[in-house]
């Protein structure tokens, strides 16, 4: 694990820097996607931040609520620059809603915008699995393989490597693959239902899973209630084409949707 | 030459599709019953500086001379600084630290702040000068700090009452609701 880059008397941590580049190619990803889908870039960057920018002020005030007399004692830090006094849970679904909101007051068609949105959590997801190799987190079983990593005094599975691979062969096959997405939303299920799979799997190798009864890993039963979901829903989509947006009903070759 | 064999997903609603959600049901629930966790092992987890680890074990000496060693310290919730005097960050969090441990002491807390200058005389004299009341431990050749993997100051580890280090912050300086919220959790957990 590598959680410094040290640049003379200063020390960056590392797995911080990489979630930002992700962000940021995530974003940029996300924004050529929309391009081709004849949305908004712009339109569809200012909603991710907006969502990010809500979701991080609720999580702060969901970790502040948590603990009310903390920050009574010392409300200053509810300014404080620290992510560890952030609530993921409630930031995550804030995030949504003001995405939500987003899309619906500029109109932004749902399924087309999902499509777009899908390279970017690729992404993303990869960078994720990089700043994990990076800082030592979501480490492997003890495993006598020879590619076998040492970390956390043991040989272990790097499974931060397995993430990381399996995101980069799902995102060059879904970029292939839409190289003229129909903006009917199943691209963003190819890549959700890919994403739940290479969960689904690779969790098997974690050594810090949260288990339910009987070692029965939690992130995998999601993983794979998710990916049932995505096989339900896919052929509907797929099967609807894109949503008709104010310019007309949309599939093959979409028409500019939010001038 | 026979054409290469492309999968087409089934129609919606079709009895290939139920087919198929079925297929991948039955797979998700097999490879999930068939990688479930191991048991924790007997003991504890072994020791490491990360989350989930037990805290690796050391002794050191205070300003004054005294060794505390961690393993002394089971039972009571730790907070471990690493720090240096020229680290403005870690001079930052200093005085957050102090009041946390004015406050909660009594409730079972321990604060070590772990530092590689040896210099007792000064040492003493910066404890003084900011009021600080908690040990201050010297780490003159560094073996703790390597043992920690600690490669920047500050970092800090909160370390529960069965010795498990459950948060580790790197860099600072940490906001004080971060300091009591993380203590509060730990000193509300049974011994």
């Amino acid at each position: 694990m590598w959680p410094y880059l040290h640049l003379g008397p200063l020390a960056l941590r590392l797995p911080g820097l990489l979630w930002l580049v992700g962000l940021w190619l995530g974003l940029e990803a996300a924004s050529r996607q929309a391009t081709r889908l004849r949305l908004s870039g712009e339109r569809l960057t200012n909603m991710v931040l907006w969502a990010l920018g809500g979701g991080v002020v609720a999580a702060r005030l969901g970790y502040a609520l948590h603990y009310p007399q903390a920050f009574l004692q010392a409300p200053l830090s509810l300014l404080a620059l620290n992510p560890q006094t952030l609530e993921p849970t409630i930031g995550g679904l804030a995030a949504l809603l003001v995405a939500v909101a987003y899309g619906q007051r500029h109109r932004l068609p749902l399924r087309p915008t999902l499509d777009a949105l899908a390279p970017g959590f690729l992404v993303l997801a990869f960078f994720g699995a990089l700043a994990n190799a990076s800082s030592g987190d979501a480490y492997g079983q003890p495993t006598t393989l020879p590619w076998g990593i040492e970390l956390w005094g043991a040989r272990r599975h790097p499974t931060q490597f397995y993430d990381a691979l399996l995101t980069a062969a799902l995102l060059l096959w879904l970029w292939r693959a839409t190289q003229h997405p129909r903006g009917d939303g199943a691209g963003f299920l190819q890549a959700v239902g890919g994403l739940a799979a290479i969960r689904l799997f690779t969790e098997a190798f974690r050594g810090d899973s949260l288990t339910l009864g009987g070692g029965v890993r939690l992130a995998q039963v999601m993983a794979a209630a998710v990916l049932l979901a995505v096989v339900a829903l896919y052929p509907y989509w797929r099967e609807r084409g894109a949503p008709a947006t104010p310019q007309g009903k949309g599939d093959a070759r979409p028409r500019d949707r939010n001038d | 030459m026979s054409a290469p064999l492309k999968f087409r997903f089934p129609a919606a609603g079709s009895r290939g599709h139920l087919g198929l959600w079925l297929a991948v049901a039955l797979a998700a629930m097999g490879w999930i019953a068939l990688t479930r966790a191991p048991a924790p092992g007997h003991g504890g987890p072994p020791p490491a500086p990360r989350t989930g680890f037990s805290a690796p074990d050391f002794t050191l000496p205070t300003v004054q001379g005294d060794p505390i060693a961690l393993h002394n310290l089971r039972g009571k919730v730790v907070v471990l600084n690493f720090w240096a005097t020229w680290c403005g960050p870690c001079a930052a969090e200093m005085p957050t630290l102090q009041r946390v441990y004015a406050d909660q002491h009594d409730q079972g807390l321990e604060i070590l702040a772990v530092t590689v200058e040896n210099s007792p005389a000064a040492l003493q004299a910066y404890a003084q000068q900011h009021g600080l009341t908690f040990p201050l431990l010297i780490d003159a050749q560094a073996q703790v700090s390597r043992r920690y993997r600690v490669q920047a100051t500050p970092s800090t580890y909160f370390i529960d009452r069965r010795g498990v280090i459950r948060w580790v912050v790197f860099g600072g300086p940490m906001s004080e609701a971060l300091v009591r919220s993380k203590v509060e959790t730990l000193l509300q957990e049974k011994p």
